[in-house]
């Protein structure tokens, strides 16, 4: 498949399609960012913008775990990191007293101070600039692999509780007058998002994550009238915004993740006019 | 008010109530929560105790067949607690809730209401059971609960529709995939029962007060439930709107065949709806007829009614 593709796009008239690495990066892009979206748009109806950033952030530890352990590649160590940290924003929201903000505002604080603790002892500073900004460019073929192996499962679990997640959001008590466990929901999707979040982190960066997370979910939300509308938007607005600022960022010689974000805040602009206009009483 | 036509009714339908009869009706209480896992075809797949039948009518649409009134199946509620931390928040409650029953929950704030009904809707933690009984089934069984909460707090910008919002609850296709014809046709129906077909397409934020309430009511009602709780379903909601919908819970019950638990602060209007009242102060304090529990003395002082006995807006039967 991956040489089916890499004939097909090789063949456009284009500069950029002449570049493996474009075509790489054109591909993971093309994967990932409807399913991330359909992930953002639970994320934002949750409420739980701010979890999917912390848990980005909280991703440096991991990072220096997986250094310090002398790791190749701390994917692994990351993930692991990201999951444990899931695991205690929703247990301390359980069991302590502290608005689940404020959790998750210690825990981000716990995991960044954490990770710069180890990275500082450790000397390895100089290895987290690439996770920092992201480089898309540098992906490869079996990293793609690896990714596709990862999402496609955590999207259909998302799929499957996208029901029970949507009336938890509604109203807890409706949605367990109808069966729907809505902790156990909240606890899984939370640890999808978590993974979802940090094995996407090397491409984009943890600083931005978050925005290509939420900004489709976003401004789909601008324009919606029903959730298939936002559901498909979301997923519309994430894939045309990641492959128009990849072929931009090309053009332009900047940052791919980056320039992403910013071509979907764009949009998010335009969508929050488009309502202003369409919705005005 | 003097005794109105819905005490009239209600009285037949007390003496009605012990009456045996076939029951035809599904009376197919599954595990809470088949809704989610049963699919669209009502019943059938819930899995556990199905008898054979297909409730949900054959393909047709709609939500499974009503429970035909009978007499003969109840809710019973035995010897619920439920404590927060130290504190004894209900005790000993025991309830036995005929179907086609509508029964006011009253109490003042903090009285446990609220609680009662978290509690048998499984959400808190508490000891006793909340038990399904019908001649169909040889041992009790959980009833299947609907349930319309106070007010529900949302983003009014969601873009969640009415239909979504039946989507969510009734069909295990992820809502943003949209629905088929046929959950379309039975959701409509559903609406119809409340007199709301036509805001299927609305998104939530669009509806109101008294509209909101009536479409959760007709999704509580899909598929008939065996307990209907209503939680202060009506605060916020102007005079005529609350009318309209007693009289359409009065209505459904006796339609559906459910016992109906309604929290309410409107004594006045239940004083003519309901055919039971309750007071409630961490236990249950009287348990009769409207009229005899309003005019039971420690119901007055709770509520202070005996303070406004030359006033207008309290309303007690005369």
């Amino acid at each position: 498949m991956m040489d089916w593709w890499h004939a097909v796009v090789g063949g456009l008239p284009f500069e950029w399609a002449r570049y493996a690495f474009m075509r790489n990066a054109l591909l993971a892009i093309a994967i990932v960012s409807p399913l991330f979206s359909l992930m953002g748009a639970l994320v934002v109806s949750q409420r739980l913008a701010f979890y999917s950033d912390a848990v980005g952030h909280s991703a440096l530890s991991g990072l220096a775990i997986g250094l310090l352990l002398g790791l190749a590649d701390p994917f692994w160590a990351m993930i692991g990191f990201s999951l444990l940290f899931g695991l205690a924003v929703f247990g301390l929201k359980r069991w302590s007293a502290v608005p689940v903000d404020t959790v998750i505002g210690l825990l981000m604080s716990f995991a960044v101070a954490l990770g710069v603790v180890l990275l500082s002892r450790g000397g390895n500073f100089m290895k987290v600039g690439h996770f920092l900004v992201g480089d898309l460019l540098s992906i490869t073929p079996e990293q793609i692999v690896r990714l596709l192996v990862l999402m496609l499962p955590a999207t259909f679990l998302v799929l499957r509780a996208f029901n029970a997640l949507t009336l938890a959001s509604l109203n807890p008590s409706l949605a367990s007058s109808r069966g729907v466990r809505v902790g156990r929901e909240e606890v899984v999707f939370g640890l999808l998002v978590a993974l979802a979040v940090t094995m996407n982190l090397q491409w984009v960066g943890i600083l931005i994550i978050n925005s290509l997370l939420i900004l489709p979910a976003a401004a789909a939300r601008n324009i919606a009238r029903n959730l298939r509308e936002y559901v498909g938007l979301a997923m519309g607005i994430g894939l045309g915004c990641s492959v128009g600022g990849l072929l931009l960022a090309y053009y332009l010689g900047t940052s791919a993740g980056a320039t992403i974000v910013l071509v979907a805040m764009g949009v998010f602009a335009a969508t929050a006019i488009a309502r202003a206009i369409l919705f005005r009483r | 008010m003097s005794p109105g036509p819905f005490q009239l009714q209600m009285s037949c339908i007390n003496a009605k109530r012990r009456v045996t009869c076939g029951d035809e009706g599904d009376g197919v209480p599954v595990e809470r929560g088949w809704a989610r896992h049963g699919g669209r075809s009502c019943g059938a797949g819930g899995g556990a105790r199905v008898s054979g039948r297909d409730p949900g009518g054959g393909g047709q649409a709609g939500f499974g067949a009503r429970h035909e009134p009978c007499g003969a199946c109840s809710t019973d509620i035995r010897g619920l607690c439920v404590r927060m931390g130290s504190k004894e928040v209900l005790r000993d409650i025991d309830l036995h809730l005929h179907c086609g029953e509508l029964v006011a929950l009253a109490g003042l704030n903090g009285a446990g209401k609220s609680t009662l009904l978290r509690a048998i809707l499984g959400e808190i933690p508490h000891t006793g059971r909340v038990l399904f009984m019908d001649k169909e089934h040889r041992r009790p069984v959980l009833p299947r609960i609907g349930y319309v909460p106070q007010r529900v707090e949302f983003d009014p910008a969601a873009p969640i529709s009415v239909a979504d919002l039946f989507a969510t609850a009734v069909s295990r296709r992820p809502s943003c995939f949209g629905m088929s014809g046929a959950l379309r046709d039975a959701v409509l129906e559903s609406l119809g029962a409340v007199d709301a077909a036509r805001l299927i397409d609305r998104r939530l934020g669009e509806l109101s007060g008294g509209e909101l309430q009536r479409v959760l009511l007709a999704l509580s009602l899909t598929p008939p439930p065996n307990l209907l709780l209503l939680d202060e379903p009506l605060s916020g909601i102007d005079l005529a709107g609350r009318e309209r919908f007693y009289r359409l819970v009065s209505d459904l019950r006796r339609r559906f065949d459910m016992a109906v638990v309604l929290v309410s602060h409107d004594l006045a209007a239940m004083v003519d709806f309901a055919d039971r009242m309750i007071f409630l102060e961490g236990r249950v304090v009287c348990d009769d007829d409207p009229p005899k529990v309003w005019a039971d003395p420690r119901v007055r002082l709770a509520f202070g009614l005996d303070l406004h006995r030359h006033g207008e807006g309290e309303g007690a039967p005369r």
